[in-house]
């Protein structure tokens, strides 16, 4: 495994450091988008639930 | 098939045990093809910089099939009223975006050295470029018109004109000249890349599939919690 990249090596890692925060970003975008929503609808059924009782 | 899991509730149901696998999955191909990425030779012309290709290519290609994919369910959507198509193409779009946009920068990254320029209006980065324009243009219309109907109508209806695009970025390169290399993998006679690189490009391309899919369930579940959340709350403000 060589991870000299020589002369090119701001190329080569520019790249592999652009996929890593692209992809790093979605990730942990999606994640807490679906966390946070979980909880907001987690909460309002609770009040829901209060609600009809 | 699709009838059968057109109900939101079934949906979640069926792929949430789904999710981890994929995510597991996802890493594994990725710390695997990394592995391969820098165990594979450097090529004789262009030396350490065809390690570019093994996350510019994939990322190049996700770009026009979740595109493809949202242009189906835009598709769905608009002539078959399917409930959750709307939700899928809407939350496929940024990581097709993302894709597009990371194809762009590694493709700029990957010209400076080799052509001595990152960017030129030729049919390939054009066309690719307009890609990104038209997933940009799709988020946005959609977070622009509140009403939900309203927005899927409108958001399917631009989703199909860009499918028109995606032949136009695929066949670029045989149209017009271009600084931007042809086809090398699908062409008759076979792959022109030797095995070595083939395959940490082929482990690479997988994970980015299993990512997507993974990152697809859990962004469509999210929208699905959405949608609930926005039926309750009016049920509620109308008792």
């Amino acid at each position: 495994m060589d991870l000299d990249m020589g002369k090119y090596v701001v190329f080569v890692w520019g790249c592999y450091g652009a996929t890593a925060l692209g992809l790093g970003g979605l990730i942990l975008a999606s994640l807490h988008t679906h966390m946070r929503r979980r909880k907001v609808l987690e909460a309002l059924q609770a009040a829901a639930d209060e609600v009809r009782k | 098939m699709i009838n059968f899991l057109a109900n939101p509730e079934r949906f979640t149901r069926l792929t949430r045990p789904l999710r981890p696998w994929l995510a597991g999955l996802a890493g594994l191909l990725f710390v695997w093809g990394l592995y391969l990425c820098f165990a594979s030779p450097e090529d004789y012309q262009q030396g350490d910089t065809v390690r570019i290709m093994y996350v510019h290519v994939p990322a190049a290609w996700m770009g026009l099939a979740v595109y493809a994919a949202m242009g189906m369910a835009s598709f769905f959507g608009l002539i078959f009223r399917h409930s959750l198509a709307d939700a899928a193409a809407k939350a496929i779009a940024p990581i097709g975006a993302v894709f597009t946009a990371l194809a762009l920068v590694t493709g700029a990254l990957w010209g400076m050295p080799m052509w001595g320029t990152p960017w030129q209006w030729d049919g390939r980065m054009t066309s690719e470029l307009v890609l990104l324009l038209f997933y940009i243009g799709y988020i946005a219309l959609h977070a622009s018109i509140e009403d939900e109907a309203r927005a899927a109508r409108s958001t399917a209806i631009l989703a199909m004109v860009g499918l028109v695009n995606l032949p136009i970025v695929h066949f670029s390169v045989q149209w017009w000249n271009s600084l931007h290399q042809g086809d090398s993998i699908f062409v008759k006679g076979g792959p022109t890349i030797g095995a070595p690189m083939l395959w940490p490009l082929f482990v690479m391309v997988a994970a980015y599939h299993v990512l997507t899919a993974w990152l697809f369930l859990v962004r469509l579940d999210s929208e699905i919690l959405a949608r609930k959340y926005r039926a309750l709350r009016a049920r509620l403000s109308f008792n």
